[in-house]
């Protein structure tokens, strides 16, 4: 069974229309999304600023309420649940954050930090019980546990991410919802929150939805892929083999703005011109047309449906009927 | 004569008593046209070597302790204060990180790169030159983005307004510091091809720093790599990233993950940047070097020259790599 089945959600956010407007506007940030995550797996999710990303994220694990669809965790309904029993089922899905900076309390030291998500679902019944399990979970991230006592900004960002990791990781969840954790840190401390995490799925069977925007970063972590562009999904598949034969032009241009360190390899940039369309008014057709090298006719009319490509692949795009 | 020659540069920080030599002994060299990237993990003295070449940072807190900073031959750093104000936003320009937080919410973005140009050159401070500006760093339709206000913008456009900001004076060098650090990869793609075609259009430097190397293959002509407040590898970029030689850059190279690369673990290296009250004895690297021998721990090496305009702090720089990944600590 899947840990997680997301079926066609959707997350509008109402907006004032000026001071004078009548009626209301809606940013259509999650726009009828599916999909599956199975137990032990890392699903990754792509796609540039404002396409729905953090929201989607978010939504999973209802720290935004959705508009409509469901939202199947073991089988529950958690999108239908009053607010005592959702807060019951909480350990079960945890989230840690982009920027490493801001999402730890600076007035609590690392051992309150995480011995608060500890004492919240009753996991500690003692001092010295609490102590054990913070240390042991301190271990387990790569920092010393004699540093429990220190407060958040005594740390390097790539050490605190590694606290925001502990604290998620000390109710023992299921699911992590990875909200871009790695884009604010250098490339070099990257690659060593990216290996613990791959490190720490191994050891407690974790799954992930893990969102960046680096396509080399996400086909390294990630099973499958998900590429969302104003959202909507508009490519899902194997991650290899997804980043070696992208089929929709969204995905190859993203593909190809991935930063390169070998000055002669050979491949052709796509740059995308311009920027994301706004939300709330949505290009008419396939969203991406205004922007898409390969446009035609109907696209600027048509709304291309996701459709399945051969055994492991889906793509939205009226260039593969 | 180069445009900008940084002559062993000395910065410090902290108390007299106990000091943060935070840049200890850099020297670059920028001719005019050129690019020249500077690269290093967080913490490494990218910025504060950045900011001092118009003499940004205030003293105190910082200390100017030693070394010249040349640009077009004479000293920066012996400046007197109305020359300094020339110079900043006029031969040298900057762009940060951060476009949002460089704007001022509150003026239309037209209204703010015209402010510039009074300052700079008041003759052509109106509309036409405006769009001009915003033309040239690719915004489309100016006349009408004139009249937005930063919020109104994407992360992207408002870097393009930064960069048409510091080219309001005409500069000779533009300092770019980690300028696509908070952007999408798509827009960072398209703000370096734009700095490269800036570079080309109108004859000037870049000095473009980063802790990317991904992106300094297309733009650089030279590649500078900064540890720990020092230069420890110079030469021509192809050349470096192609041949690196300091068991740093190659580390550094190496933890940029790569596409299609079929591995289990990425490549990192192992520790941290030390802090600036520990700065390890010896070489500075060699605590998360894995090529490190006994004479590292005590020998702090040189900044050696070899052919070819390159330049490497490790005598080791051509020996086989002996040892096996040393001290993960993390
Ligand atoms: N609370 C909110 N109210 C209104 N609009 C929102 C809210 N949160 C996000 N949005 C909008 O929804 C869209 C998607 O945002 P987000 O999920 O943050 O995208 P991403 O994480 O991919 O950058 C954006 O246009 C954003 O402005
Ligand atoms: N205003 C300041 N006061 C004290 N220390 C500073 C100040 N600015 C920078 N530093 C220190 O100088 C060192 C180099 O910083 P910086 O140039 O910003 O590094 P980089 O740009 O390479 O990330 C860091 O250790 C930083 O903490
Ligand atoms: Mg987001
Ligand atoms: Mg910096």
């Amino acid at each position: 069974m899947n840990l997680l089945e997301i079926q066609n959600l959707k997350v509008h956010f109402p907006v004032r229309k000026g001071l004078l407007g009548r009626g209301k506007e809606f940013v259509h940030a999650v726009d009828g999304v599916t999909f599956n995550i199975a137990p032990g797996e890392t699903l990754g999710l792509v796609g540039e600023s404002g396409c729905g990303k953090t929201t989607l994220g978010r939504a999973v694990i209802q720290l935004v309420p959705s508009t409509h669809g469901r939202i199947l965790f073991n089988g529950e309904d958690i999108s239908r649940l009053s607010a005592t029993d959702l807060r019951s089922r909480r350990q079960r899905f945890q989230m840690i954050f982009q920027d490493p900076y801001s999402s730890l309390n600076p007035r609590l030291t690392v051992l309150e930090c995480i011995g608060e998500a500890l004492d919240i679902h009753r996991l500690a019944p003692d001092r010295a019980a609490r102590r054990e399990r913070v240390d042991k979970l301190l271990k387990d991230v790569g920092l010393d546990p004699s540093h429990a006592d220190r407060y958040p900004h005594e740390f390097s960002g790539g050490q605190r991410q590694r606290i925001g990791i502990a604290r998620a990781l000390a109710v023992q969840p299921q699911l992590i919802v990875c909200d871009e954790p790695v884009s604010a840190l250098d490339v070099s401390v990257q690659a060593q929150i990216i290996n613990l995490l791959k490190d720490l799925q191994d050891a407690h069977g974790l799954a992930y939805l893990f969102v960046a925007h680096d396509l080399a970063v996400v086909e390294h972590i990630s099973h499958r892929i998900l590429v969302m562009y104003l959202g909507r999904i508009v490519e899902e598949g194997e991650s290899k083999s997804l980043c070696r034969s992208p089929l929709h032009p969204y995905t190859r241009s993203l593909l190809s703005a991935v930063p390169v360190v070998d000055p002669d390899s050979k491949r052709s940039r796509i740059f995308l011109a311009g920027d994301v369309p706004s939300p709330i008014h949505p290009p008419s057709g396939c969203p991406f047309h205004p922007r898409c090298p390969m446009a035609e006719g109907r696209c600027k009319t048509e709304v291309p449906q996701l459709k399945s490509i051969g055994s492991d692949r889906t793509v939205a795009c009226h260039l593969f009927p | 004569m180069p445009l900008l020659e940084i002559k062993n540069l000395q910065l410090e920080f902290g108390t007299v008593d106990r000091p943060h030599r935070v840049v200890d002994g850099v020297s670059l060299k920028l001719e005019a046209g050129k690019t020249l990237c500077l690269v290093g993990e967080s913490g490494s003295g990218k910025s504060v070597t950045a900011l001092s070449i118009a003499k940004l940072l205030p003293s105190p807190p910082v200390r100017y302790v030693g070394g010249e900073i040349l640009l077009e031959g004479r000293d920066v750093l012996k400046m007197p204060p109305g020359e300094l104000q020339k110079i900043r936003g006029g031969v040298v320009s900057y762009v940060f990180q951060e476009p949002g937080a460089s704007l001022n919410p509150v003026f239309r973005i037209g209204a703010q790169i015209k402010e510039s140009l009074t300052y700079h050159r008041p003759e052509k401070a109106n509309d036409a030159e405006v769009i001009r500006l915003l033309k040239l760093v690719g915004i489309p339709a100016p006349e009408m983005r004139l009249k937005n206000y930063p919020h109104e913008m994407s992360g992207g456009m408002q870097q393009r307004v930064m960069i048409a900001m510091a080219l309001a004076s005409q500069p000779k060098l533009l300092v770019a510091d980690e300028p696509t650090t908070a952007l999408d990869v798509t827009i960072q793609a398209q703000i370096i091809e734009l700095l490269q075609s800036l570079c080309e259009q109108l004859g000037m430097a870049v000095l473009l720093i980063t802790h990317n190397l991904g992106i300094v293959g297309d733009i650089a002509d030279d590649l500078a790599v900064m540890y720990a407040g020092q230069i420890v590898e110079v030469g021509p970029v192809r050349d470096v990233l192609k041949n690196p030689l300091h068991p740093y850059t190659q580390a550094l190279i190496h933890s940029v993950p790569k596409l299609g690369r079929d591995v289990t673990r990425l490549t990192t290296i192992p520790g941290t940047v030390p802090n600036l009250g520990s700065i390890p004895s010896g070489c500075r690297f060699h605590p998360r070097c894995p090529k490190a021998q006994p004479p590292c721990s005590t020998e702090p090496p040189e900044l050696m020259t070899l052919a070819n305009s390159r330049q490497v702090r490790c005598p080791l720089w051509d020996s086989p790599n002996l040892n096996q990944p040393a001290n993960g600590s993390l």
